[in-house]
């Protein structure tokens, strides 16, 4: 197992540094700069603020410059907030994404998995069908159209929760968590269901129930360890992704995340900003997926014998 | 069963919370208020920044010579008490207020001006407002590096509390300069503490380091959550201010700012969502308020593509145009047709230009150019950020276009920096664009328009123009000066390099609870004006 890891690392590192490269090209490819603006910056000042963020050398240069500070874990100052650093943004709005794609995969998983299980046992019932039809529905509906719903009901029409905010006011962090484990939640449902119907077929099931053990006990103790693996597998790229695409969430509900940072950098042009967004986040989904590969190792011991 | 127990957990959990009390419902006693501020700010070094959410920021925290008149008009004397102009309008000595203070205790001084202006004059800071100071003697000298001798710009310390500052032309309007953010001073020490004189990246902006001398104190600063500022005892008028605190939320979304009014967590919102607004109007919404403000959305026209370059063609696409449909049918948030590029009622100044509607004129005009037949106008491309509005604009124009002179217009949509480098480097024929002055007076407007302009982007050149313009800013009679500027309005609507398309308004919702806020032009409230009562 050890060497699993070992191996994925060593992989990981080149993928980064491909990531960063490509990146760092992609961006300077793109028309428009970081200061260019509706109210147009004289060339005099234009070439003051290229000497500042040392983007009057060759692009070769800054490149080379930008990777020798990046194997460092420098990720530069950020060229629309003055006085900020990249990598102090980054966690500045990193726990607070973590937080809320860390109660939305809670909610995913509770609700879609429950719902997932309960559908297999009660396959072709009213039980099945109706958690199912939800967790399509669930799939559909995007976030931006969920989201504003929730405020409307909760939070504007019940006059029961914040419609906005993270950590101001007594339960606003349960709106944006449920919006944004909902869609998650109905992928887990449909998951769970497949891998719990193939489970339930398997013969140490059927052995299980010939012995006489109580039913809740045959899905519990038996059933569930080999059901779930498909949504422990889907785990680690699912968080990497609500992590990553937390943007619209943020957006609607005012949270102070990364995701805002992510999208709002490639807006402004911020180079290094984008560069230190990007960067992070691959490295956020490789490392959730080795995560994940860990947890299926862990459960599944043919995957075990076959590593 | 295990898992009905967590779903009875989680109802119970969200209808367990019983109706909280709004942030604008306990804020009368403690005197709070909560504006919504657009964007996260770039950053709060008046020196450094650019943008309006930086500017309610720094009105709160900081101030200049002079503070904006909350309803509109002169400046109001802000660290200067008074001021004295010489004769000629070249020379003008600031007496500046005995109880001036910076929020850490320090005396301001004069020379604390001397040493801020600077600063932003410096070329390695890279500040993109030095401009607002061009007038002074010298300023554009140093600030190109022509000299490194500040001596040499015209800004004195005579003492303590008198500031001489000469300017190379009388320039009537440079009062209204002087409320402006980029001239404000910063405090020396703290800002060489953290850094250099030209050090953009100085942490001296952060809370705890941030000394200025504002009627409000930075207190906290939350990325993309909320600033906070709370009253600065120190401030030299600090007994005319009622609020003790203001939260900014950056809300950069139209609609979740909406809901946060909606559920009494704003007093004051910054915009209302396009598509509520015709709604709110009609259902007579008593928080909606629709002001006047000093912002022209016009079309730009590139006079150098072998087509526009025509006067005649320029005129027919604005004689085409039926702006009041425009703002009654499309915009519909109260905005007001434009017929000149300066809005009406800029400082006192109406400018006496008109476009009428005229089809006939129009066409008659497209015939003279060559294009009797239309069909043989080529088609012509009108390029716009995206944005929902811009797009609706756009897509009126092109049906009017087509409909009055029969000829054919595509619409090229563009992110906001493909848009800005295109503009800049004359890839469109026309294109959307919006101004909005950043003091309140004619110069604001008109002078970008001025060849060598780097905000002109339409190629046209036109040396009377620039003449008149020259004329209106080197007298110090407000009638003749206003005269030449009309004059100069008349060229430029007469040439019609940019075809003017509505008058801004601005549209924003706001609790009754909210006492001292104006409505002015330029949009700014000053926080020691305003207090919360129910």
């Amino acid at each position: 197992m050890l060497q699993v890891i070992l191996k994925r690392i060593a992989i990981a590192i080149p993928v980064i540094l491909v990531v960063a490269s490509i990146t760092f090209f992609l961006v300077r490819m793109a028309p428009g700069g970081p200061f260019d603006a509706e109210k147009v910056v004289p060339p005099q000042v234009m070439k003051n603020l290229n000497a500042v963020y040392n983007l009057d050398a060759p692009l070769f240069l800054q490149y080379k410059d930008y990777m020798f500070n990046l194997v460092q874990g420098d990720f530069g100052p950020s060229f629309r907030y003055p006085g900020r650093s990249v990598t102090e943004m980054i966690f500045t709005g990193l726990p607070v994404t973590l937080e809320l794609a860390l109660y939305a995969i809670l909610i995913a998983m509770v609700i879609g998995g429950s719902a997932g299980v309960l559908a297999a046992v009660k396959r072709n019932t009213a039980l099945d069908y109706i958690p199912m039809t939800i967790a399509m529905i669930g799939i559909c509906m995007p976030t931006f159209l969920l989201g504003p719903l929730l405020v409307l009901f909760f939070g504007i029409h019940l006059e029961l929760l914040p419609v906005s905010g993270w950590g101001s006011l007594s339960g606003d962090k349960i709106l944006p968590s449920i919006t944004l484990g909902a869609a998650y939640a109905a992928y887990i449902a449909r998951l769970s269901r497949g891998g719990m119907l193939e489970t339930l077929g398997q013969d140490y099931i059927r052995t299980a129930r010939a012995k006489g053990l109580p039913e809740y006990q045959v899905i519990l103790r038996h059933a569930l360890q080999g059901g779930l693996v498909p949504v422990v597998s889907f785990l680690g790229p699912a968080i990497a992704g609500l992590i990553g695409g937390s943007f619209v969430v943020e957006t609607i509900f005012q949270i102070p995340g990364l995701g805002r940072f992510y999208v709002e950098a490639a807006f402004n042009r911020d180079y290094t900003m984008i560069l230190g967004t990007t960067i992070f986040f691959s490295a956020l989904i490789i490392f959730f997926n080795l995560l994940s590969d860990i947890a299926v190792l862990l459960m599944n011991p043919r995957a075990r014998s076959e590593a | 069963m295990k898992y009905s127990y967590l779903y009875i957990f989680s109802l119970a959990a969200i209808f367990s919370c019983s109706k909280a009390i709004p942030p604008v419902d306990s804020a009368i006693e403690s005197q709070i208020l909560h504006i919504g501020n657009g964007t996260e700010p770039q950053g709060l070094d008046p020196h450094i920044v650019t943008g309006v959410p930086e500017h309610h920021l720094l009105i709160a925290m900081c101030e200049g010579l002079v503070i904006a008149n909350p309803y509109g008009g002169e400046n109001l004397p802000g660290v200067a008490k008074s001021w004295a102009i010489s004769p000629d309008g070249k020379t003008y000595t600031f007496f500046l207020q005995e109880n001036a203070r910076w929020s850490n205790g320090d005396r301001l001084t004069a020379s604390d001006f001397v040493w801020s202006w600077k600063r932003i004059l410096t070329p390695s800071l890279g500040s993109q407002y030095p401009d607002m100071l061009y007038y002074v003697k010298g300023a554009p000298e140093f600030h190109q590096g022509l000299t490194g001798d500040f001596s040499s710009v015209g800004v004195t310390a005579v003492n303590d509390t008198e500031l001489r500052v000469e300017l190379t032309h009388a320039t009537p309007f440079f009062i209204k300069l002087l409320s402006h953010y980029s001239t404000y001073p910063v405090h020396k020490d703290t800002v060489l503490k953290h850094g250099a004189i030209d050090d953009r990246n100085g942490q001296w902006t952060r809370p705890g380091n941030f000394v200025c001398n504002g009627p409000m104190n930075l207190n906290t600063w939350e990325l993309n959550k909320e600033i906070t500022v709370t009253k600065n005892p120190l401030y030299w008028d600090a007994e005319k201010v009622r609020l003790n605190e203001i939260r900014y939320y950056p809300v950069s979304n139209e609609s979740t700012e909406d809901r946060m009014f909606r559920a009494g967590q704003l007093h004051v919102t910054n915009v209302v969502p396009l598509e509520k607004c015709p709604v709110y109007i009609e259902n007579k919404n008593p928080d909606l308020r629709i002001e006047p403000y000093m912002g022209t959305y016009f079309y730009r026209i590139n006079t150098k593509h072998p087509v526009l370059k025509d006067r005649r063609v320029r005129l027919a696409l604005a004689y085409a145009l039926n702006r009041q449909q425009i703002v009654d049918k499309v915009s519909k948030c109260g905005q007001l047709a434009a017929y000149s590029f300066t809005p009406p009622g800029t400082a006192g100044y109406e400018p006496d230009t008109s476009i009428e509607f005229n089809p006939e004129l129009a066409q008659s005009l497209l015939a003279d150019a060559g294009y009797s037949d239309p069909s043989t106008f080529p088609v012509l491309e009108i390029l716009f950020n995206t944005q929902e509005g811009h797009r609706k604009i756009a897509l009126a124009v092109q049906q009017m276009w087509q409909q009055n002179l029969g000829i054919s217009v595509q619409l090229v949509n563009q992110d906001w920096k493909v848009y800005l480098a295109r503009e800049m480097t004359g890839d469109f024929q026309i294109s959307r664009a919006g101004w909005i002055g950043d003091y309140e007076d004619p110069n604001t407007f008109l002078d970008t328009l001025r060849p060598n302009r780097g905000n002109n982007k339409t190629g046209w050149e036109n040396q009377e123009y620039d003449d008149l313009l020259a004329m209106a800013n080197s007298t110090n009679d407000q009638t003749l000066r206003y005269q030449y500027l009309n004059e100069a309005e008349k060229l430029l609507i007469s040439d019609m390099p940019i075809i003017p398309i509505y008058t801004y308004v601005k549209a924003y919702q706001i609790s009754s609870d909210v006492k001292g806020w104006h409505p002015n032009i330029i949009d700014t409230h000053h926080p020691k004006f305003i207090y919360l009562e129910r």
